[in-house]
C-alpha cells in the first residue's frame, strides 16, 4: 500500500483568460519509509502540487489518496473534516520555519500536539523526548528569534512529527540554510522516513541536496517530465 | 496550552501600555458615574438629614432650595397648632463667601432652633452647640479646627464642634449656628446703617402734615421695628404625627395659612428632577461618548494584532487547528485586555476619588453594570479580529 497516491491531478489557479495551468495530469506514489524529491524550476508547480496533496489547496482534477483512504477525486471530497487529516496524518515543514513567534521551542510542538487532543503532560513529555532526539534539549525554553536558522528548522521538524503522521510534506526546508546545515536536516529527514515508516515528499530545487532520496520527480510547467529511481 | 496569555506574555509591554490608557478611560467613566450619583447624594444632603416630613414654604415657591422663600419665624406655632403636625422647626439657610487665606471660600449656614429639629446630623468631634450665641458646628469639608473663630455679620463664632459630610445642594460645606444668629448674620445692620435707616424713616413720617407730633413718634417707632425685625426664617419644618394623613395635613396648612407646604417626596424630585437632571444627561452623555471610544480603541487593537497574528493564524489552520482555538485566543485577549483595563480604572478611582473636589460616591451596582457593559464591549470589539481570522487561509503560512 501507498501512503500517497497520486493520479492525473490537475491545478489550475483562476478562470477564463487569466487561468493558470499550475499542474497537469501529475501522477505519483509514495511508499510508507520512502524520501522522495520533487524537483524544478521557480514557478514549475511544485508547491502547488505539494499543498494540492496537503489538503491546502483544493485540487481541480484528479484523485489523492493518503494513507489508503481517498480524499481527493475531482476536488475534496464532501464532507471531509480537512483539518482533522491534517493534523492526524500530515505534517508540514516550510522554507521560513513558520513557527509561532509568541510560543518557546518546546510549546510551539506542545501546540500540535494540544490541538490533537493529548494532555499537556503527555504533550510535554513527548515534545520533550522529541527535541531532545533533535539535539534541541537545551533550547525548550528559548523564543524562535533565539534560535539559530538550523535549531528553528528542526523545531518546525519536531512539530512536524509530534503527531507521528504517515505523511510528511516539506517545502524547500533546506532552502533559508547553510550546506551543513541543509544536509543535516536531509540526513535527520532520511532517518524519520526509515525510523517512523512515514512518507517523506520534499520540494527542492537545490540540487546540493539531491543525492540521499530514493526517488526524484521533476517537474516543468506544470508537468512530471522525469522520475529518477536512486540506488539504495 | 492559551494562546492569548502567551502571546500577551510574548508583548507584555505594548499590552500593558494599552490597557494602563484604557484603564485611564474607564476611570474616567467611572468617576463620572461617582460624580453623578455625588451630585445627587449633595442634593439631597441637608434633606435627608433633617427627616422632615413637610417644608412650609412662601406660597407659590418651590422653596428654600431651588427658590427663595421667606416667612415669619412666628408662623412655626401656627403649623405646630395644625392637627396632625407633632413638631414644627424654623431653618434659615444663606450661602455666604468669604476670604480665606486670600481665597473665596463658600460655604452655606444653616440657621437651626436648639430645641426644634434640623441641626447637625451627627458630630464626629467636640459638641453640639449649646449656647444660643456665637458657636458653631462646621462640616468637616469646611476645614477648621475645635476652638477656631471665624467673623460673620458683626461677631466671631466658635467652631465647637465638627460634623460630617454635609453640603448644600451645590455642593458647598455646611455650616450650623443657631436660628438666631443666623438671622443676625443675614439681616443685621451695623449702627451706622440702622441711624440712616431711623433718619431716613424719621424725615419721612414728619413731612406727613395730618398726624400730630406724637402720632409721628408712634408710627417712627413701628416702622423702625418691622424694618428692623430679623425674625425671618426661610422654611418652616413638620413632623407629622403618628396616623396622620399627609395630603390633608398639606391641603389644611395651603389652605388656611396660605403656605405651600412641600412632602418630602415632592422635595426631593424638585432637587434632583430640576436640578441635577441636566448634569445627568451631561454625564451620561460623557461616559457613553467615552464608552464608545473604548469599544473602538479596543476593536483596532485587536483588529491590528489579528492583521500582525495572519501567519500564526495561517500556520495554526494549516498545522489542524480548530477554528476555536483561534476564536478563542482573540477573544480572550480582547476580554483580558478589558478585564485588566477595568482593574486598573477601579485601582485608580479607588485611589483617588476622595481627593476630587466634588463628592463621588462609587455605587457596587454602577461598578458592577460598567463591569457587564466593558465585557460586552469586549465581545463586540474582538468580532472584526476574528472576522478576520476566519478568513485566513491555511495557504497563507507558505512562502517566504
Ligand atoms: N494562488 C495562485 N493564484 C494564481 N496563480 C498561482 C497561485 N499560486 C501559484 N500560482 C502560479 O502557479 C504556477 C506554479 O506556482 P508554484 O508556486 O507551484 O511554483 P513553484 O514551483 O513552487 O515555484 P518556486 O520554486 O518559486 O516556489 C506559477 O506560475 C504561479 O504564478
Ligand atoms: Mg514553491
Amino acid at each position: 500500500m501507498y501512503s500517497i497516491e497520486v493520479d492525473k491531478l490537475t491545478k489550475i489557479y483562476g478562470k477564463g483568460e487569466t487561468a493558470v495551468k499550475a499542474i497537469v495530469d501529475a501522477s505519483l506514489q509514495v511508499r510508507p519509509g520512502e524520501l522522495v524529491a520533487i524537483l524544478g524550476p521557480s514557478g514549475s508547480g511544485k508547491t502547488t502540487l505539494l499543498t494540492a496533496i496537503g489538503l491546502i489547496n483544493e485540487p481541480t482534477h484528479g484523485k489523492v489518496i493518503l494513507d489508503g483512504a481517498v480524499v481527493a477525486d475531482e476536488g475534496w471530497l464532501p464532507g471531509l473534516d480537512l483539518k482533522r487529516i491534517r493534523r492526524e496524518k500530515l505534517g508540514f515543514i516550510f522554507q521560513a520555519h513558520n513557527l509561532i513567534p509568541f510560543l518557546t521551542a518546546i510549546e510551539n510542538v506542545m501546540i500540535a500536539l494540544e490541538i490533537n487532543h493529548l494532555t499537556r503532560t503527555e504533550a510535554k513529555s513527548r515534545a520533550t523526548e522529541l527535541l531532545a532526539s533533535l539535539n534541541l534539549g537545551h533550547r525548550l525554553n528559548n523564543y524562535p528569534s533565539a534560535l539559530s536558522g538550523g535549531e528553528a528548522q528542526r523545531v518546525a521538524i519536531a512539530r512536524a512529527l509530534a503527531n507521528r503522521p504517515k505523511v510528511i510534506l516539506a517545502d524547500e526546508p533546506t532552502a533559508a540554510l547553510d550546506t551543513d546545515n541543509g544536509k543535516n536536516v536531509m540526513s535527520l529527514l532520511k532517518k524519520l522516513a526509515v525510523e517512523n515508516h512515514s512518507a517523506i515528499l520534499v520540494v527542492t530545487h537545490d540540487h546540493r541536496m539531491v543525492e540521499g532520496f530514493d526517488r526524484i520527480f521533476e517537474v516543468r510547467d506544470g508537468v512530471i517530465v522525469q522520475e529518477t529511481q536512486r540506488d539504495v | 496550552m492559551n494562546l492569548a496569555i502567551r502571546d500577551i506574555r510574548y508583548h507584555r509591554g505594548r499590552f500593558i501600555l494599552t490597557s494602563i490608557g484604557l484603564g485611564l478611560l474607564l476611570g474616567v467613566v467611572m468617576s463620572m458615574g461617582g460624580i453623578y450619583r455625588g451630585l445627587f447624594a449633595d442634593a439631597l444632603a441637608v434633606l435627608n438629614a433633617t427627616q422632615a416630613d413637610l417644608w412650609v414654604v412662601q406660597q407659590d415657591t418651590n422653596g428654600p432650595f431651588a427658590e427663595n422663600s421667606r416667612l415669619p419665624e412666628d408662623i412655626r406655632y401656627r403649623i405646630a397648632s395644625v392637627p396632625g403636625v407633632a413638631q414644627a422647626s424654623p431653618l434659615s439657610f444663606q450661602t455666604i463667601q468669604i476670604e480665606r487665606q486670600g481665597k473665596p471660600f463658600r460655604f452655606y449656614l444653616i440657621g437651626y432652633d436648639l430645641n426644634g429639629f434640623g441641626g447637625p446630623p451627627v458630630i464626629t468631634a467636640g459638641r453640639n452647640i449649646r449656647q444660643k450665641h456665637y458657636e458653631m458646628v462646621a462640616a468637616k469639608a469646611m476645614n477648621m479646627e475645635l476652638g477656631q473663630k471665624i467673623h460673620l455679620g458683626l461677631h466671631d463664632y466658635t467652631v465647637v464642634g465638627i460634623t460630617g459630610k454635609m453640603v448644600s445642594s451645590s455642593g458647598d460645606p455646611a455650616a450650623y449656628v443657631s436660628l438666631a444668629d443666623a438671622q443676625d448674620i443675614q439681616f443685621k445692620k451695623d449702627n451706622n446703617a440702622i441711624r440712616n435707616d431711623r433718619a431716613r424713616i424719621a424725615a419721612k413720617v414728619n413731612e406727613i402734615q395730618i398726624i400730630s407730633p406724637a402720632q409721628a413718634g408712634f408710627l417712627n417707632q413701628n416702622i423702625t421695628g418691622i424694618t428692623e425685625s430679623t425674625h425671618i426664617v426661610n422654611t418652616v419644618v413638620a413632623r407629622l404625627a403618628p396616623g396622620a394623613n399627609l395630603p390633608d395635613v398639606q391641603d389644611r396648612i395651603q389652605r388656611w395659612n396660605h403656605f405651600r407646604a412641600i412632602s418630602n417626596e415632592e422635595q426631593t424630585h424638585i432637587l434632583t428632577k430640576g436640578m441635577i437632571e441636566k448634569a445627568k444627561m451631561q454625564l451620561g452623555l460623557f461616559r457613553i461618548i467615552l464608552l464608545v471610544i473604548s469599544a473602538v480603541i479596543i476593536s483596532l487593537i485587536i483588529y491590528t494584532s489579528t492583521i500582525d497574528k495572519i501567519r500564526v493564524i495561517a500556520t495554526l489552520k494549516l498545522i489542524g487547528s480548530q477554528n476555536r482555538v483561534i476564536v478563542g485566543m482573540i477573544l480572550q485577549q480582547s476580554l483580558l485586555m478589558g478585564v485588566i483595563a477595568y482593574g486598573i480604572g477601579y485601582g485608580l478611582i479607588s485611589l483617588t476619588y476622595e481627593k476630587f473636589p466634588r463628592r463621588i460616591v462609587l455605587e457596587p451596582i454602577d461598578m458592577q453594570l460598567l463591569f457587564l457593559i466593558v465585557i460586552v464591549i469586549c465581545t463586540i470589539a474582538s468580532f472584526v479580529g476574528i472576522r478576520k481570522a476566519l478568513k485566513v487561509e491555511p495557504a497563507e503560512a507558505l512562502g517566504g
